[in-house]
């Protein structure tokens, strides 16, 4: 039997129409059809979602947590650029 | 009592009873973490379907049994399922392999109970046959995908195929209270399903690459109660608990 692994794929699932597809975890699968199908299985059975979309992992490129200082600190203070300043309606949901 | 109908409905559950505990028995074993999941998800659908028919039945047999009893306290000359169901996980190509050839025939069936005269049945089958569809995919696809493999896969699986195949000519025999059902409108007349069976069948291993079983005989005996040897060990397992503390509930 191989021992080799099966390529590492990343899952999202929409939880209902209108909102965003959100990461849900990763899974292995030979193809992007399998990939599909267990997702169903693994983050779906309790019908968490109406869409999925997969990726393959290493089609992903991801920050280095090496350069978080020079790429995420800058923000920290510049708390202007929040719109926190509005009263929002309470007909506005999800933001 | 309707007895017809009691042992129409019986014949219909103890197939998908029998083949949820053959794939409950993959929990914690499948061959990775996706693939056991997708299995034990297959046994659950089947167990939920199993609740359905045993209600059903529990409230035409009339005499205080309930779904459970139905279940679990028959001996298995009184299980109606066909031989297919109860051959045991002897490998993935194995599980899949009759998961499939059972698949087919179950969507056909399931598209035909839908026009029955009963209404109770033919709700269950409109219930079931979403989950079955999706059963039917994701065999096919695993047959598609062992057969053009690699040479191991093609191998496993064409041996799963050649084995099992004597239990699929069984999908289509009748029972006195089939027959008695399809003449009321209730039943569904199976012997119509052969042909598109084994074309649908046939196509599939085509393109998989897997060669069609030319062998003519065919094993039968399950829809009459009389089954192969592993039932008996299949139903040691799934009615212990009962067994061993008669009435036990949690």
């Amino acid at each position: 039997m191989s021992t080799k692994n099966w390529p590492l794929w990343e899952i999202f699932v929409r939880s209902k129409n209108g909102l965003e597809h959100r990461h849900c975890g990763s899974l292995h699968a030979a193809d992007a059809d399998m990939a599909l199908e267990n997702a169903r299985d693994v983050y779906t059975r309790r019908s968490e979602g109406v869409s999925i979309w997969v990726v393959e992992s290493k089609n992903i490129t991801a920050s280095n947590p090496e350069n978080n200082g020079e790429l995420f600190e800058p923000a920290h203070d510049k708390v202007y650029r929040h719109p926190t300043f509005y009263d929002l309606p309470d007909e506005v949901k999800h933001m | 009592m309707k007895e017809n109908l009691y042992n129409f409905i019986l014949g219909i559950a103890d197939n998908s009873l029998i083949l949820g505990q053959r794939m409950g028995e993959l929990c914690g074993h499948g061959p990775s973490l996706e693939t056991d999941i997708a299995c034990t998800n297959i046994s659950l659908d089947l167990f939920g379907q199993v609740r359905s028919y045993f209600q059903y039945a529990a409230k035409i047999a009339g005499d205080g049994r309930t779904e459970d009893d139905i279940a679990m306290l028959r001996k298995e000359r009184e299980y109606k399922n066909v031989l297919l169901v109860e051959q045991p996980n002897i490998d993935f190509a194995f599980t899949l392999g009759r998961q499939f050839l059972f698949d087919v025939y179950h969507l056909a069936f399931l598209s035909e109970l839908q026009k029955s005269t009963d209404l109770t049945l033919s709700a269950i089958a409109n219930k079931c046959i979403k989950e079955v569809s999706y059963h039917e995919r994701f065999s096919s696809d695993w047959v598609r995908r062992l057969g053009d493999g690699t040479n191991e896969s093609n191998q496993k699986i064409q041996e799963a195929i050649n084995s099992l195949w004597t239990y699929t000519d069984e999908l289509f025999h009748q029972t006195k209270a089939d027959i008695a059902m399809v003449e009321q409108g209730i039943g569904v007349d199976v012997t119509k399903l052969k042909e598109s069976y084994y074309m649908q069948v046939g196509q599939l291993l085509e393109e998989a690459t897997l060669e069609i079983p030319e062998s003519k005989w065919f094993q039968k005996g399950g829809k009459e109660g009389v089954h192969t040897e592993h039932l008996g060990y299949l139903l040691s397992d799934l009615q212990y608990m009962q067994r061993t503390y008669p009435n036990m509930e949690w």
